[in-house]
């Protein structure tokens, strides 16, 4: 709180905030001052010259000039209000075709403040204007900007500047000719705008509008889908669909910012290819059924296969609620510990690792914090694409001054922002880190105090640094020594520092030991257990880290308790009322070899689509065609869906109510927007009806709520979250009992370990299983594209993402494209020793040479039919970033 | 045009001596000159005494607003806690303005040293010299003499054996009027499109990059080296108390014989129009004097004898500017000459003001009407309404510059307005 301060108000005396401009004064004593360019997200730019006001005599803007004590503020002199009356003219002369009712009505700020000045269009006429019409900017699929309309007062150009850093847009041409745009004669597709629509949500006339939206009776708040940022959305409802979003401001996660999927990305729950009713294969052929016949079909073949035959697949897409109850149903129904989740594709060495060193695997920051970090290391993170919430926190700390360094073998969009890029081999982050870490301790730059005092292990790290010597690192990461040298200063000197990562780290055969390079790099500096830095795991889908919480893994019950510690599964046993099984269970992978090679002969599929996201995923459908019974549930019909013998239609997340756990560890509210589609039913719904009709009990709840009372009771982490506490605002785990506040950042004082100490891991590089060789001689390494969300069943049926990007492209350094005489549009065949996929090359510098690199969200061109299958030892985590390819035109 | 022109007005010159002496590019014959003096004498001085002698000089800034130089530099921070910068304004664009080309082109030595005695006197480490863009062929001169100074020891790590570091860049501007405004300048220098910004912060306080930053005119600077040398006594024995020293005059228009003039502050306006240049050519009468660069107030042939101050233009309702007087000639059209004007100043506004944007467009275009036969009596008081709004009301003067000619136009040749009108209502 700044002190306060007395002024005068058009001659009343009033308190005042000393650090307040006099417009916030003005206004909080709803004192009206008209204003087009001020934003409270934005800093002044004072540009619209409509806040003149008077303050002791002087006019100035009231926008950007602070109080002062004893400040005689007057708004409401003639000069004031003929400067005011001017310039309002003087804008609806020109840029509302004259009129003062246009048609936004009172969305319209300059219609508003039209009336409240008391302009008259007969006053217009003595400009005589000419009729002025300039063409609206539809280029854009989800919104359009009209000229005609637009006041040019650049809070769209500050909010892509300031808020997205982008900076797409700005002011185009002089004078008279301004207007908003790239650069002259451009369309606003051609520039560098990611479609998040945050400047348009911010215009203040309706020259920037969105297309695609209706205005809805109703708006319902939620969190949405998509990725592991955990955005609260107001979803707007007409009738039974979703017409609107809009971020919610007061969910610290997104304070109201969304990007382009959370706020465009929702038209596909209103698809019409939704499935509606479930289907059952006959004669080869999946047919339409009730859901009796086939709910009794699934219920008399899984009892069939109980115990170690049974395998499930739960989801990240999933509620915790819901991947609770699958856990439950394969543990306490089904007698297996055979359950996982699509973590194990990305995360897994986070938990692995993490809980290894820190005893917690989970981001130990909280989003918002991280803007204000001295310093960011992303690495092995596309955040700006794959979190882009999360980019506009590094925006947030850049703008403030604050140092990043990127390390990514692909010159990603952040690049450009960072203070050290470097580009490092695919595969190298062991010897990367190693290397900057025996440099922070030959520079004394660690923090002996903190590791004297907090961890464990530290001499044995040490006597490992040793092997990282500069040439070594260098022949490693094919990055001159002495830029690694200079981030290890720059993270080291820069607190509080934050690591950032993602699935760069995680998707390797050595991914656990990436995760324990960097949780050693933030103990050596004492940069754990403070807030904005500590080691940051981005999760990559809605509720990766719920599902991995809720233990939809198969060697830890709910809450990371492991499965063959006795106590524990007493503890379950008696709480579920069934023997649990002491061993634990298959991952992802395994699961499904084990049906060409071991026990697996049903399968339970919740929400995931192994066809096109497992590594090797020719040897995924081969296991999906061949295991005796597939049971898919899903919204869509999925790649996956198709060797289904049973498919069920599932709710989507705006259809069920539940939670989500976000990746900063914040459980939030998902609700019923509208009711499901068809006859689909929620995730919950339907495995809950498996078990009644299996005979177990346990699996009578009410609502989602009453799940997560089961949740809490046994789930000390979130022993105190109820759906009344996070009603309207999430909680971040640890949160153990009711009156606790939830957690912002972990381990202030102690490690959740035993002893509380954080543990030192030396570590020893590995190379990536598979390197290039003559056959196949380039690298490919995996991507995402912001547009796009996992296998894209979601994505790819919002019309205005399938334009902005419809298909796979092989990104590929003009070198080696020159090399094979591949231009950008060329078709290209990709071949790996497990298959080849087609797609059409686009020479890029972002690839750097020898190495290419593709999404996987494509079903035409499907990525992971060459990724290479081999996987770490500890997280069983495949190889998705790297494997060897050889190219050539298709 | 351009130098050399003779006149017999006695003044040592101090910037425009060796104009149209093409070795006084060459550092050689430059140091034979004296060049680089100024410069050595710095080294071995304390910032602040620098900033003393030119505030005791009474030297005014020449970028148009005569800003007081001396205490300027002592706005910036005497502490540093970051880099500082100086940048040098050589965007010069106001119509009617052409003398700190002349320094560029003739004198490009004398321009770096006084850069440099500045960079001294402000703790920065970085100069720059932001060049208009239509300068290019000056460009190369100034470049060419740069690398000689740099490799000469005068630019650089320890310049002159005195362990004081300073660089300097020369950077070319993409031609907009726009970026001669301070803030507009730092905002191009340093990627962004050219645009005014509001103050606070001061350049002083967070300027190029961010960091505290002083902005000076070409003409400014080119005056420090000898002041430095001579003294301030010696510079204020030209001039008047308030302006003291000598000024480049850009002398165009109806006249005889136009060009550059360096001149003593002071000189009757009226002696620089009549005896230095000439007059009007032909026998014609002079009608009007814009008497400090487009962006002024015009004053009637009846109004010159004012003396060339600072303060004396100002009293004659007008303003020295960048002392570029414009003369127009009893058979001009000042209505037209006035859209021409107006035109520029339209065309030019960045476009982030309303009242800039907007008004100085309607002003061009109701001008243009009225030229055209097509004006209404009632435009004249749109007009008038105009210049109050765009007086005093936006970021930067581009807005008000506009107002100056223009209000004194429909003050003084009203006669001409309705003429043009014909008594349309
Ligand atoms: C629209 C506008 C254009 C300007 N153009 C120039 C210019 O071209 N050159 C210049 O030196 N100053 C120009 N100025 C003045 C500068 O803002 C600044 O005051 C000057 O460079 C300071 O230098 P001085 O103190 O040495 O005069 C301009 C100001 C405005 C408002
Ligand atoms: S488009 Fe909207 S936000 Fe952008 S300048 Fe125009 S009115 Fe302002
Ligand atoms: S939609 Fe987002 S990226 Fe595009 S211009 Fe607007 S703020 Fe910038
Ligand atoms: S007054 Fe004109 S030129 Fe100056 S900032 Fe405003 S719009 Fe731009
Ligand atoms: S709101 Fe202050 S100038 Fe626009």
């Amino acid at each position: 709180m700044s002190p306060k301060i007395e002024i005068s108000l058009n001659g009343s005396t009033v308190e005042a905030d000393a650090s307040a401009t006099v417009l916030e004064v003005a206004l909080e004593h709803d004192l009206f001052v008209p204003h087009l360019c001020h934003h409270p997200d934005l800093e002044p730019a004072g540009v619209c010259r409509l806040c003149l006001v008077e303050v002791d005599g002087r006019m100035v803007t009231a926008c950007n000039t602070p109080v002062t004590a004893g400040a005689k503020i007057r708004t409401d002199t003639p000069t004031v209000q003929q400067t005011r009356l001017g310039a309002v003219e003087l804008l609806l002369v020109n840029h509302h075709g004259g009129t003062i009712d246009c048609e936004e009505g009172e969305a319209c700020d300059l219609n508003r403040i039209a009336r409240f000045v008391g302009a008259d269009e007969a006053r217009l006429g003595r400009y005589r204007p000419p009729d002025r019409t300039l063409p609206v900017d539809g280029s854009n699929p989800f919104f359009t900007f009209d000229p005609g309309l637009c006041v040019l007062c650049g809070i769209c150009v500050r909010t892509c500047d300031e808020i997205v850093g982008v900076a797409a847009i700005d002011f185009v041409k002089r004078g008279f000719d301004t207007t908003i745009g790239s650069a002259p004669g451009k369309q606003w597709i051609d520039s560098d705008c990611v479609s998040c629509g945050e400047c348009v949500e911010r215009c203040p006339t309706g020259s920037l509008s969105f297309t695609g939206f209706e205005t809805p009776e109703y708006e319902v708040t939620t969190t949405c889908t998509y990725c592991g940022c955990g955005c609260g959305i107001h979803l707007g409802v007409s009738g039974d669909r979703i017409v609107s979003a809009r971020g919610q401001r007061e969910n610290p996660s997104n304070e109201g910012r969304l990007c382009v999927k959370g706020r465009f990305g929702f038209t596909f729950v209103n698809s019409p290819e939704r499935l509606t009713t479930p289907l059952i294969r006959r004669n080869g052929a999946l047919e339409e059924a009730t859901w009796d016949e086939a709910l009794d079909l699934v219920a008399a073949r899984f009892s069939a296969a109980r115990g170690d035959a049974f395998a499930a697949i739960a989801s990240a897409k999933l509620t915790n609620e819901e991947n609770y109850l699958i856990q439950k149903f394969s543990r306490a129904v089904m007698g297996t510990n055979n359950v996982d989740h699509c973590a194990r594709l990305c995360h897994s060495p986070s938990v692995a690792g993490l809980v290894q060193s820190f005893g917690s695997g989970a981001m130990t920051s909280s989003s918002k914090d991280l803007g204000d970090a001295r310093c960011i290391f992303a690495i092995g993170t596309n955040t700006t694409a794959a979190h882009p919430i999360i980019g506009l926190q590094i925006m947030r700390s850049i703008r403030a001054g604050g140092r990043l360094i990127v390390a990514n073998p692909r010159e990603i969009e952040l690049a450009r922002h960072a203070d050290l890029f470097i580009q490092h081999r695919a595969g190298s982050d062991v010897a990367l880190l190693m290397g900057m870490m025996r440099v922070i301790v030959e520079e004394g730059l660690h923090d002996p105090e903190f590791i004297e005092s907090r961890c464990e292990n530290f001499e044995a790290f040490q006597e490992s640094l040793a092997e990282y010597d500069d040439a070594t690192v260098e022949e490693k990461t094919g990055v001159p020594f002495a830029k690694i040298a200079e981030a290890a200063r720059m993270y080291a000197e820069n607190s509080p520092a934050a690591i950032l990562y993602a699935m760069g780290i995680t998707q390797h055969t050595h991914g656990t030991d990436n995760v324990l390079a960097t949780s050693n790099l933030a103990m050596l500096t004492g940069n754990v257990g403070v807030p904005s830095g500590g080691v940051n795991p981005l999760r990559g889908q809605s509720n990766v880290q719920g599902a991995c919480d809720m233990g939809a893994l198969p060697n830890v019950y709910p809450g990371y308790q492991k499965v063959e510690l006795p106590e524990v599964r007493a503890k379950f046993e008696q709480a579920w009322g069934a023997d649990l099984d002491d061993a634990p269970g298959l991952t992802h992978l395994e699961i499904l070899r084990g049906v060409t090679a071991g026990p697996i002969r049903a399968i339970y599929l919740v929400g995931e689509n192994p066809a096109l996201s497992e590594a090797d995923a020719t040897h995924a459908r081969e296991a999906m065609e061949k295991v005796d019974f597939l049971v898919v549930q899903d919204i869509f019909l999925t790649e996956s869906a198709e060797y289904a013998d049973v498919v069920l239609p599932a709710a989507s997340f705006a259809e069920k109510d539940g939670t989500f756990t976000n990746t900063e560890r914040r459980v939030q509210r998902v609700r019923k927007v509208i009711p499901p589609v068809g006859e689909s039913r929620s995730d919950a719904w339907i495995t809950c009806e498996i078990a009644r009709r299996m005979g177990a009990s346990g699996f009578e709840f009410e609502s989602a709520e009453a799940v997560m009372e089961e949740i809490a009771s046994l789930t000390p982490s979130y022993g105190g979250i109820t759906h009344d506490r996070i009603d309207q605002v999430g909680l971040q785990w640890p949160c153990p009992d009711p009156s606790h506040p939830g957690t912002r950042y972990l381990h202030a004082e102690t490690f959740p370990r035993p002893g509380g100490r954080g543990r030192f891991v030396p570590l020893e590089y590995r190379p990536p299983d598979e390197e290039p060789d003559a056959e196949y001689p380039l690298v490919l390494t995996t991507e995402r594209s912001l547009y796009h969300y996992h296998t894209a069943t979601m994505t790819r049926r919002v019309p205005g993402l399938e334009t902005l990007r419809s298909e796979e492209l092989v990104e590929i350094h003009p070198r080696d494209a020159v090399e094979l005489q591949i231009a950008s549009g060329d078709r290209v065949r990709v071949t790996s020793r497990r298959g080849e996929v087609e797609a059409h090359a686009l020479v890029t510098e972002a690839s750097p040479p020898g190495t290419i690199s593709m999404t996987f969200h494509f079903h035409e061109s499907p990525t992971n039919v060459l990724t290479n299958a081999a996987w770490d030892p500890v997280a069983k985590i495949p190889e998705t970033k790297v494997c060897a390819v050889r190219v050539e035109r298709a | 045009m351009g130098f050399p022109h003779d006149h017999d007005l006695e003044i040592g010159t101090i910037l425009s001596r060796h104009f149209g002496d093409p070795k006084a590019r060459e550092l050689d014959t430059w140091l034979t000159y004296g060049g680089y003096e100024g410069l050595k004498q710095a080294v071995e001085m304390d910032p602040g005494e620098i900033t003393t002698i030119v505030k005791d000089s009474g030297l005014r800034g020449r970028g148009g607003a005569g800003f007081p130089t001396g205490l300027k530099w002592s706005f910036m921070p005497q502490e540093k806690s970051g880099p500082h910068y100086l940048c040098c304004n050589a965007d010069e664009s106001e119509p009617g303005a052409f003398k700190d080309r002349e320094i560029l082109r003739w004198v490009p030595h004398l321009l770096i040293e006084g850069c440099l005695i500045a960079a001294r006197a402000i703790r920065a480490e970085h100069a720059y010299i932001y060049v208009r863009g239509e300068y290019f062929p000056f460009t190369s001169i100034l470049n060419d003499a740069v690398v000689e100074a740099y490799e000469a020891g005068y630019i650089g790590r320890d310049i002159l054996g005195s362990g004081w570091d300073c660089d300097l860049t020369v950077h070319i501007g993409a031609g907009a009027y726009i970026a001669g405004e301070e803030t507009g300048l730092m905002s191009s220098l340093t990627g962004g499109r050219a645009e005014p910004k509001i103050k606070p912060p001061f350049p002083a306080q967070s300027g190029v990059f961010g960091k505290p930053t002083t902005v000076n005119n070409v003409e400014t600077l080119a005056a420090v080296p000898m002041i430095l040398i001579n003294g301030a006594d010696w510079y204020r024995q030209w001039g008047t108390e308030k302006s003291p020293g000598t000024k480049l005059w850009c002398c165009s228009g109806h006249l005889v014989r136009p060009g550059n003039y360096e001149l003593e502050l002071g000189v009757p306006l009226k002696d620089v129009i009549y005896d230095v240049c000439g007059g009007a050519p032909d026998g014609k009468k002079i009608k009007a004097v814009i008497p400090g660069g487009s962006s002024t107030a015009m004053l009637t042939a009846d109004e010159l004898d004012v003396p060339s101050t600072y303060e004396g233009l100002q009293e004659a309702g007008s303003s020295l500017g960048t002392a570029s007087p414009i003369v127009l000639n009893e058979d001009t059209n000042i209505v037209r000459a006035m859209r021409r004007i107006a035109d520029f100043y339209a065309h030019e506004s960045c476009g982030q003001c309303v009242q800039c944007r907007e008004g100085t467009s309607w002003v061009a275009k109701i001008l243009k009407r009225i030229e055209d036969g097509d004006g209404r009596l009632s435009d004249l008081d749109t007009l008038y309404d105009l210049c109050e709004q765009l007086t005093g009301r936006t970021i930067c003067v581009l807005a008000d510059s506009v107002v100056f000619p223009l209000r004194s136009s429909l003050d003084k040749f009203r006669d001409e307005y309705e003429a043009l009108i014909g008594g349309r209502a």
